[in-house]
């Protein structure tokens, strides 16, 4: 019980940070499948490049030292940034150069579903073959990247009971929480998230009533990609450690948050993710780090046998109008 | 009638198939007769392949033994020996360390490439994956770097190692801690593969039997979160934190264990013997870091052979030899010895290889019966400002700061 008690506090914390990630990630899942009702795979990798604009960033910025203060603010608000702009800029490639022609020959969503994992494939070796040794300059087999920059300090600010809490921790959920209620702001409250609504719900019927619909799907893949490029940002502070195929496990678990929640759901991304981190994190006190994959897979399980649709159930088309 | 004719079409072709196929086969034999032959002149030459993780996240291990063994074997050709040995790049498998991956390319070496030996695998997990199939094939081994006790219980009688296993590994990377530390509480951490859990296994064990409580973790290779280890540390407040794993893993887990906290020292295996752990890690969290291997590296000043061997390697790869990149080497002399005694045929050397005994560059080389070596040296380093150092044999090395 000590042995409990003693975990439980940290392992909250772990699981809650953990959590955002997935969350920020399950985002360009479930928007692109509420849209296209396409899951779009290489979404994984628009995560992943994320992480690398960030690490771009400390390096050309030459950041050799943990910073603080306004240094630290302006910093991650120019990484936070950039990385949007890569991995958003990625996501948006992806639908014009993968999906966008199968659409317009109405191929099936079979056809889509294969050119998703071909692209994701393809970026996955792209980052390995290219970016790494000719961006980075590491070429002697170093996949992993090697002497990753210190940005933020990671001694504990503060403690809850007997869980010490980081800078990093704060940084990570406030940031996906301050993304997640901007998205939700976005999508439910303006006149392209009207449309992005519309579309989900009937796309015939969205562009009879004017809905440019093009314009719809690249801005849920832009939205969906830039959020993946700040959970890129985040991961990257987190663990400070990147290879090409970070985006597999995180873009896997992220899905399954996505599903959780209740995919094409929003809110229900965010509930997933953070359900999901905490699952795992707490199984890992009583079972052993590997079996956290297992009991996150458990619970998925089980939620959807009682739940086919998710935890909150409702999806994008069915939200408020 | 229409209806046959296609059927008459295939069965042509399975007639030439057939055909080409035992033509193909003539071929073959003929050719390893003249090998086998071992006098038919300055022409003939056996082929010795190399089998690791070339490419991938672990090839840090293994690009030195290969290196290692490059070097023996154009030392050796440059002699213009009767038979030489061909050891071209094709024939360099890159299995990724993976076990699904190996089998496959052991029968391209076998039936496509024929090969006669094998150095490698590199790891345990491909070297068990593909075991029976050498012994099968009557391809005899010798791996530079697999350090899984089991292997030599499977009972092949075509494999063989350079390096002592993780049962000496362990006890004897135990015994330097519970001298440099005496630890009462004793974490040990791995990852989910065949090395580490070896390892760890090992590790566990003799550790308990000095006495200390051990408590064990184990984490999933590919999940990047390994914070529930860390909340282990945390709360069971270990004195020592012993971990099995590869440097790709150990550098990550170091980092997070010292982000949450856990300021207990770590020790590990070979195969975080590399700069990799420290680059992972960070050289601040790295620091004071103990590995034990029983490998023996020739980081600074040495002597004898060991020098002559660094300045070589130095010279032909312009970069210093690196873990196992001297077993590679032994590995590589070994079959050498073989060949040049007039073996060449895969049984031969087979059985040449049971009566070897020579003074290697990393230690005596002599096999036992299930092809362990009869040297078991484990020699320890330590991680000062960011420099692996070697401290020296295990039994006499004394740990610094």
């Amino acid at each position: 019980m000590d042995n409990f008690l003693g975990q439980f506090g940290p392992a909250t914390v772990g699981g809650l940070a953990i959590g955002s990630i997935y969350a920020l990630v399950a985002l360009g899942y479930t928007m692109v499948y509420g849209v296209l009702r396409l899951i779009n795979f290489a979404h994984s990798e628009v995560f992943t490049i994320g992480g690398f604009a960030a690490v771009g960033v400390f390096l050309m910025v030459g950041v050799s030292a943990p910073v603080g203060g306004f240094a630290l603010i302006g910093l991650l608000l120019l990484t936070v940034l950039v990385a949007m702009a890569a991995s958003g800029g990625t996501a948006l490639l992806l639908e014009q150069v993968a999906y966008r022609p199968l659409r317009k020959h109405g191929s099936s969503r079979l056809a889509a579903l294969i050119s998703a994992i071909g692209a994701s494939l393809f970026l996955q070796e792209l980052i390995k073959l290219v970016i790494i040794p000719h961006v980075f300059g590491q070429s002697n087999g170093a996949i992993q990247l090697q002497n990753m920059p210190r940005v933020i300090d990671k001694t504990p600010l503060f403690s809850i009971g007997n869980a010490p809490i980081r800078l990093d921790h704060v940084i990570i959920v406030v940031a996906a929480v301050i993304m997640m209620v901007l998205l939700d702001r976005l999508v439910n409250g303006t006149r392209v998230g009207r449309g992005i609504r519309a579309t989900a719900q009937d796309p015939e019927a969205a562009v009879l009533m004017g809905v440019n619909i093009d314009k719809v799907v690249r801005t849920t893949f832009l939205l969906g990609g830039a959020m993946a490029g700040v959970a890129g940002v985040l991961y990257l502070l987190y663990f400070e450690n990147l290879d090409y195929r970070v985006g597999f496990v995180v873009g896997i678990k992220a899905f399954t948050a996505a599903v959780l929640g209740g995919i094409g759901n929003l809110r229900g991304a965010l509930l997933g993710g953070f359900v999901l981190g905490l699952v795992e994190s707490w199984s890992s006190i009583f079972l052993g780090a590997e079996w956290s994959e297992v009991t996150a897979f458990v619970v998925l399980v089980l939620v959807l046998m009682f739940r086919p649709t998710g935890i909150l159930g409702e999806s994008l088309q069915r939200a408020r109008a | 009638m229409a209806a046959l004719r296609p059927k008459i079409t295939r069965l042509t072709g399975v007639l030439a198939t057939g055909m080409a196929l035992s033509l193909a086969l003539a071929g073959c034999a003929g050719n390893s007769s003249d090998g086998g032959g071992g006098t038919g002149g300055n022409a003939s030459s056996i082929k010795i392949g190399f089998m690791g993780d070339l490419t991938g996240e672990n090839s840090g291990i293994v690009i030195p033994p290969l290196n290692g063994a490059i070097l023996a074997f154009e030392e050796y050709n440059a002699k213009n020996p009767k038979v030489k040995i061909d050891f071209n790049k094709d024939l360099h498998y890159d299995s990724q360390g993976k076990s699904d991956i190996a089998p496959n390319l052991v029968t391209k070496a076998i039936s496509q490439d024929k090969v006669t030996g094998l150095i490698g695998p590199a790891f345990s997990g491909e070297s068990k994956s593909v075991g029976k199939q050498l012994d099968e094939n009557k391809i005899p081994s010798v791996s530079p770097s697999a350090t899984n006790p089991g292997l030599a219980q499977n009972g092949w009688k075509y494999w063989h190692r350079v390096v002592a296993n993780d049962n000496d590994q362990g006890p004897g990377i135990a015994d330097f801690m519970m001298r440099a530390k005496s630890p009462k509480k004793v974490l040990v951490v791995s990852d989910d593969q065949e090395y580490s859990i070896g390892l760890a296994e090992a590790l566990a064990k003799a550790f308990k039997d000095k006495g200390t409580t051990v408590e064990t973790d184990k984490f999933s290779k590919d999940s990047p979160n390994y914070n529930p280890t860390a909340n282990k540390a945390t709360a069971f407040q270990p004195d020592l934190i012993a971990f099995g794993g590869y440097y790709a893993q150990g550098g990550k887990l170091l980092k997070q264990l010292r982000d949450a906290g856990v300021k207990a020292p770590f020790v590990t295996g070979d195969g975080s013997l590399d700069a990799g752990l420290v680059s992972g890690a960070g050289a601040q969290n790295a620091e004071g870091a103990v590995i034990g291997c029983p490998c023996k590296i020739p980081f600074g000043s040495v002597t004898g052979p060991l020098k002559d061997f660094k300045d070589k390697y130095k010279a032909r790869f312009n970069t210093d030899p690196q873990i196992y990149a001297a077993e590679g080497y032994d590995a590589a002399t070994a079959f050498i010895k073989a060949v040049e005694a007039g073996k060449t045929s895969g049984d031969d050397i087979n059985e040449f290889l049971k009566t070897l005994s020579f003074e290697g560059v990393s230690k005596p080389i002599k096999f036992k019966d299930n092809g362990e070596p009869q040297a078991n040296s484990i020699f320890v380093y330590q991680v000062k400002a960011g420099q692996i150092g070697l401290l020296g044999d295990s039994t006499q090395a004394k740990l610094e700061g």
